[in-house]
């Protein structure tokens, strides 16, 4: 309680739990729907650090993992482990960007307020970081413009500024830049840098293996439900293991 | 065509004229359907939200009789408020039988299932587009609901049109509960059915004219509120 008194002062003191989640233990996951198994004996653990990269085809687990690991959805059987919290402290240590952003019906700002008010922050202080989070993003601007009318890009800055404006210590993206073209993805990507300094675990999914090689510190190859390979970038991108993955970095088509 | 012409030129002259009677029984047209209007959004658009957000048994159920409500015959509704009104029936001591308060409360129960029912459908649809996000956030099923009222609002404004049109058009609810007095219950709908029977035609067509003024104008104002917030708000 001393701690935490001591570190409210500051205004970055509102994270929901001053301790950390991390490390997340994920063991022998799987999930099925109607007989069938999407994921199938998940395991692997990753630290505060590095960021994470979900790799693999379209349909192999991406995105059900995430939300595995996010609590959206349950589990049918194995376990996922926040080693520093329960499930439900956990989870409001973290936040997830989605592929089509979801933006309320409201102003730009309103966007941000939105969630500091869902976390309890005093409405004065609510103006002053919904600025800062704008300022970062870019959107400072556009603040008064409605969400929904903002372009792709900005949309989907806008729902990144959202979720790192509840200052999660760790940030789920899922495939943040699938439906962006270069200058936008570019756009995001360097929000994605800032809020990687800023010592945000990221963990993220996609299928753009360029980009893959530019954020990832880590990376989860996925095939069919399967984790095939998990490895630092580097002795992934340079000396892959599995077969799959060989021909996943050729580009070959998987199936 | 020779009434019409004759209603028409009624009308005009009643109009031109803002003949007292009519002043105020358009008056209170307005001020009943308003009343009924007002407090069916209020307990139609949490009822509908809640239906379509909050999962508990015999939902569905809801759901179906929600739908169903919207056609209940206005006689039937105005008859039941008559009975529970009426000197006899248990709020009877109230003494509302035969008031503009009683026409509220029976257009009110016309119009609620209406508006929840639409709500219902609104919020469900957005409800779709929000839940993964919502519950990323942690949003609790109670803010839940009044996010997605307040980003629906402006479909919403449909729904509570379409009970301001069937509260405004009804003529067997009030002519049951309100009883026609002159000058104490007597609204548009009730005067053209009893000045119909008279066979005072024209004067009956005039106020007929009227009311679909008013609604058209209403209803002409919402709509344009209704897209520029869609244009605006996206």
């Amino acid at each position: 309680m001393k701690q935490m008194g001591a570190l409210s002062t500051k205004p970055e003191g509102h994270t929901a739990a001053r301790v950390t989640i991390l490390p997340l233990m994920v063991h022998e996951l799987c999930y099925e729907v109607g007989g069938k198994r999407l994921l199938d004996g998940l395991s692997f653990h990753t630290d505060v650090g590095p960021r994470t990269v979900v790799l693999g085809p379209n349909g192999a687990g991406k995105s059900l993992l995430l939300r595995l690991c996010h609590g959206l959805i349950q589990p049918s059987a194995g376990a996922i482990t926040w080693a520093g919290a329960a499930p439900e402290t956990a989870r409001r240590c973290q936040a997830m960007v989605f592929q089509r952003p979801v933006l309320l019906r409201r102003s730009t700002a309103a966007n941000i307020t939105y969630v500091l008010r869902l976390q309890g922050i005093p409405r004065r202080q609510r103006r002053v970081m919904m600025t800062a989070a704008l300022e970062q993003a870019g959107l400072l601007p556009l603040a008064a413009r409605p969400a929904r009318v903002l372009s792709g890009g900005e949309q989907q800055r806008l729902a990144l500024a959202r979720a790192w404006a509840l200052k999660p210590q760790v940030l789920f993206l899922d495939e943040p830049t699938a439906s962006l073209d270069p200058a936008a993805t570019r756009a995001v990507e360097a929000l994605l840098d800032q809020i990687h300094h800023t010592g945000t675990k990221m963990i993220m999914t996609t299928h753009d293996l360029g980009q893959a090689r530019r954020l990832a510190d880590e990376v989860l190859f996925l095939h069919h439900g399967r984790l095939v390979e998990y490895a630092p970038a580097t002795t992934f991108f340079s000396n892959p293991q599995s077969k799959e993955a060989v021909a996943f970095l050729e580009g070959k088509l998987l199936w | 065509m020779d009434d019409f012409r004759t209603a028409f030129f009624t009308a005009l002259g009643l109009l031109v004229g803002l003949d007292r009677d009519l002043v105020a029984i358009v008056c209170l047209s307005l001020s009943v359907s308003l009343s009924a209007v007002s407090l069916a959004t209020v307990l139609g658009l949490p009822l509908g939200a809640a239906v379509a957000v909050w999962r508990f048994p015999g939902q569905a159920v809801v759901s179906i009789l929600l739908n169903a409500m919207m056609g209940l015959p206005p006689v039937v509704v105005g008859l039941m408020v008559y009975l529970l009104l009426s000197r006899a029936g248990p709020l009877g001591p109230l003494g509302l039988l035969f008031t503009p308060t009683a026409m509220v409360i029976a257009q009110c129960l016309l119009v609620t299932p209406i508006i929840a029912a639409f709500t219902r459908q609104t919020v469900a649809d957005l409800h779709e587009e929000y839940a993964e996000q919502l519950r990323s956030l942690g949003v609790g099923s109670r803010r839940a609901l009044w996010t997605l009222l307040w980003d629906g609002r402006f479909s919403l404004l449909t729904g509570i049109l379409a009970g301001f049109g069937r509260a405004s058009a009804e003529v067997g609810a009030v002519i049951i509960v309100g009883g026609n007095i002159h000058r104490v219950t007597r609204v548009v709908t009730t005067t053209i059915a009893l000045e119909t029977s008279k066979g005072n035609l024209p004067l009956a067509l005039a106020l007929g004219m009227i009311l679909m003024l008013l609604v058209l104008a209403v209803n002409a104002a919402a709509m344009v509120i209704r897209d520029t917030a869609k244009r605006v708000y996206g």
